[in-house]
């Protein structure tokens, strides 16, 4: 022990992680986290408000040819729009309701956008939600089952049937579904969501099957490819070297090993598709009749209905930046490295 | 398995110990030997040094011991017995099984193999659990006497560290704790010390060599530096192009080494007690497939006759236990360790300064690392700047080469003041003054061709252009000892020593008056370290450059520079020139990292 006398140096080199104030710490940086994302939704909400509300005049593209003959609804329309006042005070008003939760009367049918749109809201993310409980396990498994076989055989025919699917649009996909099980080969599921007024498409668990199953198909490739790419890198790491050598069952060297530290990447994409999805499947939800966002929004654009777009602009605009939050969240409680530099 | 229990295998059980017959390793696809021929006995206790330069196959016999090898490679022939079983016929099972509780692998970066995202304390225990070995409590008190065994922490605290929060030699005596928790009977230790200072080196061969000596376990230790296994292997033996070229007890071989490679190996190692000029191993190590006919070293052998270019030698014992596989040995001479000694730099010599650092104070945000360090450097002259990891030597280089700009005090270059950072410099200022980086994997663009890299400065400082550019970088690429043909090559395709040589190169292509050689030598072999020092000291006495040379290493600083700075936690504590400081150093810091320098003389 009088070698450890002399020689203390290396052990003194790093400080201790300090605990106590790691609450503070990542109180903190939540917070900073959650202002910044304020801030970009606030951004949102300008650009969202200029490209609807300002461009134009909406009443005339509302009434159209009735513009020159319908008085009384263009001036009831104006009233309700604010066409009079300046496109500060419109912004400020809207951005006002938006912050108390009044989301404006659709002009459509003069109803509270709320209302016709939370219903669409749940059963996109719904939707969503069973695709991402589907296609999590499943993408990492076929990644974890690929980068096993790396360059062999199973490797190729699984990389090469991944490519082609990631190829192929998802409504050509649906259609394909649709043939193979809803109407010419297989009759087992049914080719539409048909929701009764009041009801879920859920209540008839049968007919989320063929979207949920497109929007599967359509996402995992990514997912799984790039989880692939990371657990290679990983897997030619000299910590799997090591637990290898240490004579750990490759099992537990895929499980605990690698796919822990090729988690990451995976869990970026994933959040990224899984926010793509829940703005923009407008072609898988039309294809299968699905009452959801992407549909409800082409709807009022054809409309004109701006307070809607606006409603579910706003609402998509929310879904990104939540999603990429938590993937965020994640990828820092699941890196170390990263998440004890916040702590210390 | 069976068990028999016949009379020699009952005795080998007893006595412990390994023995290699045979044992090759091929490409797979090709065939071609990547190490062939390979026969080793490892006894109980022992530990057997296994040196050679990188592409030997060194760490190649080291991982088949566990039946092993890396992708692309295969065992192909040979026995490794362990008691009465042979581990490379063992079914799949009892190899996982054999491997860590058996024979027990120690990496070489253990900063990268220990798994980033777990514990540390859950890796110690990871494989008694797995194999159910005790119950959760006696894996974890196992896992503190380990830790406590090789002088680490044994609190909560540290067993819930992760590997990013451990020092260099803390993270590799908890490999050497993983390595011996399940008490092995075999180590196989990859290198365990490349890249760790002088110190830490120290205190883990020390480590090592107790926990071996308390558990009657041997060791396969394998290293590029004969001079780390001077001092703790019982045997040596040294590999050349896949095959061992010598093999003998440690005195033998160092006082009689009797293969031409082994004697160049130890050529090219710095001595603490006199300056040498050090040489290189002229070529490179042949890769698997372009190795000589004949003896595998007669294209750099300096003894090489017809013979040896025909005829394959085999190893022959010169000695009791000493093998060598040369034809000539016993024809060449005796190996003497003072060739090559040169008269130390003159302490005297009238000095022109031409850099000097004045109250140097560095910070990293609030944080004060480097504290009032002041020196010079004069024209034609070598400075080194010394300390263990985490002293600041390179801190200092980057701060006086405007690469870190957070520091306070004054750089006077020829009577003028220069800004702290390069971006702030005038680009003669830069020009003048050139950074070498340590690590040549990462210090050349991968995507460029080694002219266009070498060309850049001149293009930058408006030196050259065109053809005149062209017959330059021919020019460079001669003096630094690189053909003509590696011109139009990627830095994928050259070895270690050859990209640092580019790299010095891209230095000298904007002709310095300064060059700031960061540590430039410790990521390559020895013998590799030679030829660059050789190279170095060339360019010093023809172009009268001035080199600030950081290291860890003070042997080097002996052969190469005139004057010292030692320094410790960001402070200079000795300064002087490098005779006066080594031959009589004043502060027990000085004096702990001489003693704890590996050395032959």
């Amino acid at each position: 022990m009088t070698q450890e006398a002399t020689l203390p140096d290396p052990l003194t080199e790093v400080a201790p992680p300090r605990g106590r104030s790691g609450g503070a710490a990542w109180a903190i940086w939540l917070a900073r986290r959650l202002g910044l994302a304020l801030v970009t939704l606030w951004l949102v909400s300008i650009v969202v408000f200029l490209a609807t509300a300002a461009l134009g005049d909406p009443v005339r593209a509302i009434l159209g040819r009735d513009y020159g003959t319908n008085i009384a609804r263009r001036e009831q329309l104006e009233a309700q729009l604010g066409v009079g006042d300046s496109i500060v005070s419109r912004y400020v008003d809207w951005l006002g309701g938006l912050v108390t939760g009044d989301f404006g009367t659709s002009l459509a049918n003069q109803l509270p956008v709320w209302g016709q749109i939370s219903s669409s809201v749940t059963n996109s993310i719904v939707l969503v939600l069973l695709a991402a409980v589907v296609m999590i396990p499943l993408a990492f498994g076929i990644a974890m089952i690929s980068s096993h076989f790396r360059r062999r055989r199973p490797d190729t025919v699984i990389q090469t049937i991944l490519l082609a699917l990631a190829g192929v649009p998802e409504f050509v996909t649906g259609i394909l579904l649709v043939a193979l099980l809803s109407t010419t080969v297989f009759k087992i599921f049914p080719a539409v969501t048909l929701v009764a007024p009041g009801g879920a498409p859920w209540d008839e668990p049968k007919s989320m099957v063929l979207p949920v199953l497109t929007l599967v198909i359509a996402v995992t490739p990514y997912v799984s490819r790039i989880v692939r790419a990371t657990l290679l890198e990983v897997l030619d790491s000299d910590y799997v070297e090591l637990a290898r050598l240490k004579g750990i069952p490759e099992p537990v060297v895929m499980r605990k090993h690698a796919l822990l530290n090729a988690i990451v990447p995976g869990i970026q994409v994933v959040s990224l598709q899984l926010a793509w999805l829940a703005g923009g499947v407008v072609l898988v939800e039309t294809l299968f009749q699905y009452p959801g966002v992407g549909r409800q929004l082409v709807d009022s654009v054809r409309n004109h209905d701006v307070a809607m777009v606006q409603a579910l602009s706003m609402i998509i605009a929310g879904v990104y930046i939540v999603v990429n939050l938590v993937a965020d969240v994640l990828s820092i409680l699941l890196t170390p490295r990263a998440r004890t530099a916040i702590s210390s | 398995m069976t068990t028999t229990t016949s009379g020699t295998g009952h005795e080998v059980r007893k006595t412990g110990g390994l023995v290699i017959e045979d044992l090759g390793v091929s490409l797979t696809g090709t065939g071609v030997d990547v190490v062939d021929d390979i026969d080793l006995v490892l006894r109980p206790g022992e530990v057997v040094g296994l040196v050679g330069e990188s592409g030997s196959g060194k760490t190649t016999v080291g991982t088949s011991l566990l039946n092993y090898s890396r992708a692309g490679a295969h065992i192909s022939s040979g026995k490794v017995l362990l008691e009465d079983r042979d581990v490379l016929e063992l079914p799949w099972k009892e190899v996982r099984k054999l491997r860590g509780e058996e024979i027990a692998y120690v990496p070489q970066d253990p900063a990268s193999a220990l798994n980033p995202s777990i514990r540390i304390g859950k890796q110690l225990v990871e494989l008694h659990q797995l194999r159910g070995i005790g119950t959760a409590q006696s894996r974890m008190q196992a896992a503190r006497d380990g830790l406590a065994e090789v002088g680490l922490p044994t609190d909560d605290e540290f067993l819930g560290r992760y590997a990013h929060q451990l020092s260099g030699g803390q993270v590799q005596r908890v490999a050497l704790a993983m390595a011996f928790l399940p008490k092995p009977k075999v180590l196989v230790l990859d290198e365990p010390t490349t890249g760790l200072d002088v110190t830490t080196q120290k205190m883990v061969l020390d480590t090592m060599a107790e926990l071996c000596r308390a558990h009657g376990v041997s060791a396969l230790y394998v290293t590029h530096d004969l001079a780390v296994v001077a001092n703790i292997a019982d045997r040596v033996a040294v590999m050349y192009a896949g095959q061992i070229a010598e093999l003998g007890p440690r005195d033998a071989i160092f006082a009689n080494p009797s293969h031409p490679y082994t004697r160049a190996l130890l050529d090219s190692i710095p001595h603490l007690s006199q300056a040498r000029a050090l040489k290189g191993i002229p070529g490179r190590t042949p890769s698997p497939g372009r190795r000589p006919e004949g003896c595998r070293f007669n294209d750099r052998c300096a003894f090489a006759v017809d013979r040896c270019r025909e005829e394959v030698p085999a190893l022959r014992t010169i000695a009791p236990e000493h093998e060598v596989r040369c034809h000539r040995a016993g024809e060449i001479g005796t190996w003497d360790i003072n060739i090559g000694t040169v008269p130390d730099a003159d302490p005297d010599r009238p000095r022109d300064v031409i850099l000097s650092v004045e109250g140097l104070d560095v910070f990293y945000g609030r944080k004060h690392v480097v504290h009032d360090v002041s020196f010079d450097l004069a024209k034609g002259e070598v400075v080194a700047l010394v300390g263990e990891s985490g002293s600041g030597k390179t801190t200092i280089s980057r701060s006086i080469g405007g690469l870190h700009k957070d520091w306070t005090g004054t750089l006077t270059f020829e009577g003028r003041q220069l800004a702290t950072s390069a971006r702030k410099r005038s680009a003669e200022d830069r020009r003048r003054m050139q950074y070498i980086f340590q690590n040549p994997y990462l210090s050349l663009n991968p995507r460029l061709t080694i002219a266009q890299i070498i060309r850049r400065p001149m293009e930058l400082f408006g030196l050259a252009k065109g053809k005149d550019a062209n017959d330059r970088v021919v020019d460079l690429m001669g003096q630094v000892a690189l053909g003509p043909q590696m011109l139009h090559y990627q830095a994928s395709r050259l070895s270690g020593g050859e990209r640092q040589r580019v790299a010095i190169a891209r230095a000298l292509a904007a002709e310095p008056d300064v060059m700031i050689c960061d540590e430039i030598t410790s990521a390559l072999d020895v013998s590799v370290q030679g030829s660059i020092v050789e190279l170095l000291e060339g360019l010093r006495i023809e172009r009268g450059i001035s080199m600030l040379f950081v290291t860890h290493n003070l042997a080097l600083v002996r052969s190469i520079a005139a004057r010292v700075q030692i320094l410790q936690a960001g402070r200079v504590v000795e300064a002087g020139s490098v005779v006066t400081v080594m031959d009589t150093p004043q502060e027990d810091y000085t004096r702990k990292l001489l003693g704890n320098s590996p050395r032959i003389d």
